[in-house]
Parts: structure tokens; C-alpha cells; sequence
């Protein structure tokens, strides 16, 4: 007896449940199932930390003493200094941390350029269709045909270093992935009911496309910019190498450059702290963008 | 015959994307970037020196001139000279092709089969242990810059163990399987990240199909649905992008080359952006370009051949 009556309480709270999850958006869904995955959490606090570090950088708090010399040149790490120091004497760990808010801003600009460019171009492209449409698609096709290292090395060069050729030749040359997906999208949706529906109460194309379309398809932004994100991080790092990194500030790419001299004598500081850095940021990204895809997912939902 | 127009059709509209491609160098080269006289000539060059070179350059003619240049150069892969070398750029690259493709093949090659024997062991035990564990490697390897990769095993295989030479080519044979072994092997430990990342997907993807679930039914072993039946259909999404990878094999090693002291053809892309040699820049630009819509376009007639769901409208 006890047996059984515990089984219908099971189905019956399972019911329960079921409802809940079907009366929560895909939103609060794909909320819901990241903050009870551990690992997502993790991702997160880690993302957050990073925030923290740069804005307390620009803000002048940490990190604004890089630049003065404290101890030895290639002084080894020791309690003081957990990195070590570089040639110049300077702390290394410093030198990371300012690097961090390079590297952030880095991303976060490459985002807020190209997220806009693509979700613009594609959603008009593909809720307008015709000579728009090919118009667009053509452009896409010209700049997806310029290899990505060329149409970088040749912007930032063009530009002239600095960080600010970095933002606008990583976001200027990023959006095309998101503007096919984008149009991709538009395309499956701008036929739909709920559409349709918005159309007969005489809704005008902007409230559509804008209002109605686009948040559906909001999900694809957030993957391709935490993807975006961690592709401009390390881009900055190749571009430091050829010389067209960022100019005053300490970088994650400079760092790592400066160390192909420091390797052979044995002080291994300078990238360590540097790789550990990047290493950290980047691989939150990469799960969080692995776990936002599954939980934003509608095909997975219900299935676990 | 449908396959017959449906090329000529897709080889008619590389057309425009191409005049587009040259529109987008001259507007970077010509326009955005400004007079380079200055830059070739120092500070104490006088108007008149510059006036000169501007018209040995040919920078004083109208735009559509300068333009077309550029279009012409897509299709005759006449580049003009180096401004440094004062080379042909043709001759460069010829010069720079094979030592790059030296250590870019048989990298790829190799990166290229094992990542995809990885992702169909992963695939077999999929959410298993081990695929979890290669998962995790994946994403842990891709964290870290291709730079550092670089670094950490010329350091520590050639410098502190001195099992390679730490840099150098030469291109005659036994020689060259001296120098080119470290080079490649760095190149597949960057690719196996991103590449079994992306085959297992594809593979996964296959895996949850209707057919597999038929296959199962009818009593075929796991195996043998994974072999006869999964990889067949994943083939075509895998030689998309194995076909669409090989145009940015020789840029690919930019990083490689300068490490190793390889006088391949990233050595040559990075001279030019320390020398501000923009004729090789541009021959670069246009020559890739033109490589990644030809193996499109291939890639597209392949898909063709290969799927017969692709239809011809």
C-alpha cells in the first residue's frame, strides 16, 4: 500500500512539475536549467570576476601602478609578486590584470559592433527578400571570401596599430556568420501564424520584424556572441605578435610575444600568467556557449 | 545535364562576388589607406620625389584604372613587384609555396584523419566517460592561444630536449624530414581541438536520425551502423569543410613559419606588413580570395554529385 501511494505522489508532483515547465518562456527555461547546472554557474562567476577585474582596472583601482619598477629585472615569482617581474622589474601580475581589461574590451566591442551589423543586415535580408536580399547576400559572400587573417592583418594594418583599429577591424570583419544564421531564422519565422496574425491587425513591417521576429530569434545572438566574444580575444594575441597589437597598454598578446625571448633563459612567468588569463576566460566562454546552446535548445527541452 | 548548367550557373555568379572582392581591396588600399609615398620615401622626401613615384606606382591615374588593375591581376595573377624586393610577386610566391605546403599537407592530412577516427570513438561511447573526457580536452585545448602552443613545444621538444632542430629548412629530401617533423606535429595538436569538436557534432547529429533507429531495428550492429551508415551521410558536411579548408592552409602557417624561420609564404605576408609592402599585401588578398571561391565553388559541385537531395533549380 505504502508503496503504491508514494508512486502517485511521484506522478502526481511530476505533473506538477511538467505544467510548470511548460507555462515558463524559453527564457526563463533556458534560465532556469543553466543556474541548475553547476559548471554553468562556475562559467559565470568566472565571467563575472573577469568584469569585475577590468572595471575596476578602468576605473584606475587596480593594476594602475603596471608601469613602475619594483624589484630586479626577471625577478622569480616569490609571495610579493606571484608572477614574478618582467625585464624592466615590472610586477607581471599587474601587468596581467591590465591586460585582462584590454582583452575585455577587446571582446566586448567586437561584440557590440558586429552583433549589431549582422542582426540588422540579417534580419532585413531575410524579412524583405528580393534586391535587398541579394544585395546583402552578395556582400556577405565578398567579405566571407576574403580569408579572415588577411581581412584582419589588412585592416589593423590600414587602420594603424592600436587598440582602436583592433575594435573596428575585429567587428568590422566578424558579422557574417551571424547575419546568415539571422537570415537563416527570419526566413522560418516571417511566414509563421504569429506573424500573419500581426500583419491582419495591421502591424507595420518594423514592429514585425523588430517587436515580434527578432526576439524570437534572440537565442542565435547570444551563442555567436559568446563565440565572437573569445574569437576576438585570441585574434588580438596574433595581432600582437605581427606587430599590430595594442600600442601602450600591457596586453595578453604582448605578453605572450615578449616571452619567445624569455623562454631560453628559463623565465616562464610572463606566459604562464598571461596563458593562465586567457586560459580561464576563455574556456567559461566556451562552456557557456556549449550550455546556452543546449539550454536555449527547444528541441532538447523535456528531455532530461 | 542538370548538373552541367547547375555549374555554369554557380561558376556565373563568382563573378560578381569577385568584382566585389577587388572592390573591397581597392577601396582598403587605394582609398582608406592613404598616399604611401611618404612611408617609402622618409620624411625628407620633397613633393616632387613623391609626385614621381606616385606616377611610377601609377597612384596618379583615375580610380576605375587602379580598380581594374586589381581585377586584372584576379584573373592573370600578374601582381606587379615587390615594393621592397622590388621581385616580381609572382616569383615570391612560387618561391614561398612549396616550403609552406611542406609543413601545411601533411599537417592537415594527418590532423584530418585522426579527428575524425577520434570523433567516431567518441561518438560510439557517446555521453560515456570518454567522450565527456575528450569533450572537456577539446574545449581545454581551444582556450589557449595557437601562439602559446607554439612557444611551450619548441621550448620544451626542441630547446630543452633537444629532440628536434629548434628552427630551419632546407628543401632537399633528407634534409628536409629533419626540420619539417616538429612544425607539422604542433600543426595537428592545434587542429585536433576544433576539428573533433566539430566531426563529433556532425557525426551526433546523424546519429539521432530515423534511418540510424531503422538500421538498429533491423539488428545491425552499432558498429557497422556508425560505419556503413552515419559516416557515409556525415561524409558530406565533413568534406564541405575539409574541401573549403585547404585555400587558408598556406596562410595558415603565418605563425609556424616565423617560428620555425620556414621561408614559406606567411613568412612573406608578415615581411610585407613590417615593410608596409602593400603590392604583396594585395597580391595576397586578391590570390586567397580567388582560391577560396574556386574551392567553393568546388565544394558546392561536389555537394551536388555527392547528395542526391540537392536539387538543380
Amino acid at each position: 500500500m505504502a508503496v503504491i501511494s508514494a508512486e502517485t505522489e511521484n506522478s502526481s508532483s511530476k505533473k506538477v512539475q511538467i505544467t510548470k515547465e511548460i507555462g515558463r518562456s524559453l527564457w526563463q527555461d533556458a534560465w532556469h536549467r543553466l543556474a541548475k547546472n553547476k559548471l554553468a554557474l562556475a562559467c559565470m562567476i568566472v565571467f563575472s570576476f573577469y568584469i569585475v577585474v577590468s572595471l575596476l582596472v578602468a576605473f584606475g583601482i587596480l593594476g594602475a601602478t603596471w608601469s613602475t619598477t619594483v624589484g630586479e629585472s626577471y625577478a622569480a615569482p616569490d609571495w610579493n609578486h606571484w608572477f614574478g617581474l618582467d625585464i624592466f622589474g615590472r610586477d607581471v601580475l599587474m601587468k596581467a590584470l591590465v591586460g585582462t581589461q584590454v582583452a575585455m574590451s577587446v571582446g566586448l566591442v567586437t561584440v557590440m559592433i558586429s552583433v549589431p551589423i549582422g542582426l540588422l543586415l540579417g534580419g532585413i535580408s531575410g524579412y524583405f527578400g528580393g534586391v535587398v536580399d541579394e544585395i546583402i547576400v552578395w556582400f556577405c559572400s565578398i567579405i566571407s571570401s576574403i580569408p579572415s587573417i588577411m581581412l584582419l592583418i589588412t585592416v589593423t594594418f590600414i587602420l594603424g596599430r592600436g587598440i582602436f583599429a583592433i575594435y573596428l577591424a575585429l567587428g568590422l570583419t566578424s558579422w557574417v556568420g551571424l547575419c546568415r544564421m539571422i537570415r537563416g531564422e527570419v526566413l522560418k519565422h516571417k511566414n509563421r501564424d504569429y506573424v500573419l496574425a500581426i500583419d491582419a491587425l495591421g502591424g507595420s513591417h518594423r514592429r514585425k520584424l523588430f517587436t515580434h521576429i527578432l526576439p524570437n530569434v534572440f537565442h542565435i545572438v547570444i551563442i555567436d556572441a559568446s563565440l565572437t566574444f573569445q574569437m576576438a580575444i585570441k585574434s588580438e594575441v596574433i595581432l600582437s605578435y605581427l606587430g599590430l597589437g595594442v600600442q601602450d597598454l600591457p596586453s595578453w598578446g604582448k605578453m605572450i610575444d615578449d616571452s619567445k625571448l624569455e623562454l631560453a633563459r628559463g623565465v616562464w612567468w610572463q606566459l604562464g600568467a598571461a596563458t593562465l588569463f586567457m586560459f580561464l576566460i576563455l574556456l567559461s566562454l566556451n562552456f557557456l556557449g556549449d550550455l546556452l546552446r543546449d539550454a536555449l535548445d527547444p528541441k532538447l527541452r523535456g528531455q532530461e | 545535364m542538370n548538373l552541367v548548367l547547375y555549374t555554369l550557373r554557380r561558376s556565373l555568379y563568382i563573378i560578381p562576388v569577385l568584382l566585389g572582392v577587388c572592390l573591397i581591396i581597392f577601396l582598403l588600399f587605394n582609398v582608406v589607406a592613404g598616399d604611401p609615398t611618404p612611408m617609402l620615401l622618409g620624411k625628407n622626401a620633397t613633393v616632387s620625389q613623391m609626385a614621381e613615384l606616385r606616377h611610377q606606382l601609377g597612384l596618379d591615374r583615375a580610380w576605375y584604372y587602379q580598380y581594374f588593375d586589381i581585377v586584372k591581376s584576379a584573373f592573370t595573377f600578374d601582381f606587379g613587384r615587390s615594393w621592397q624586393s622590388k621581385q616580381q610577386i609572382v616569383e615570391i610566391i612560387k618561391q614561398g609555396a612549396f616550403p609552406s605546403l611542406c609543413i601545411a599537407l601533411p599537417g592537415f592530412m594527418i590532423s584530418t584523419i585522426m579527428s575524425i577516427l577520434i570523433a567516431l570513438v567518441v561518438a560510439f561511447y557517446r555521453g560515456k566517460g570518454i567522450d565527456v573526457f575528450v569533450r572537456f580536452l577539446c574545449i581545454a585545448l581551444v582556450s589557449i592561444s595557437s601562439l602559446v602552443y607554439i612557444l611551450f613545444f619548441q621550448y620544451v621538444l626542441a630547446y630543452k630536449f633537444s629532440l628536434f632542430p629548434i628552427a630551419g629548412f632546407e628543401p632537399t629530401l633528407p634534409d628536409l624530414l629533419y626540420y619539417i617533423p616538429l612544425p607539422i606535429i604542433i600543426w595537428v595538436i592545434l587542429s585536433l581541438g576544433p576539428d573533433v569538436r566539430f566531426f563529433r557534432t556532425i557525426i551526433l547529429d546523424e546519429i539521432y536520425q530515423d534511418y540510424v533507429r531503422t538500421a538498429k531495428a533491423k539488428g545491425l550492429k552499432e558498429i557497422d551502423v556508425l560505419i556503413k551508415h552515419v559516416l557515409r551521410n556525415a561524409l558530406i558536411p565533413i568534406l564541405t569543410y575539409v574541401v573549403i579548408q585547404i585555400p587558408f592552409l598556406v596562410l595558415g602557417t603565418v605563425l609556424l613559419e616565423t617560428f620555425f624561420a620556414i621561408p614559406g609564404l606567411g613568412n612573406t605576408v608578415l615581411n610585407a606588413v613590417n615593410n608596409s609592402d602593400f603590392p604583396v599585401l594585395k597580391a595576397f588578398t586578391v590570390l586567397s580570395s580567388v582560391a577560396y571561391i574556386g574551392f567553393n565553388l568546388l565544394t558546392d559541385v561536389l555537394y551536388a554529385l555527392v547528395d542526391p537531395r540537392v536539387k538543380f533549380d
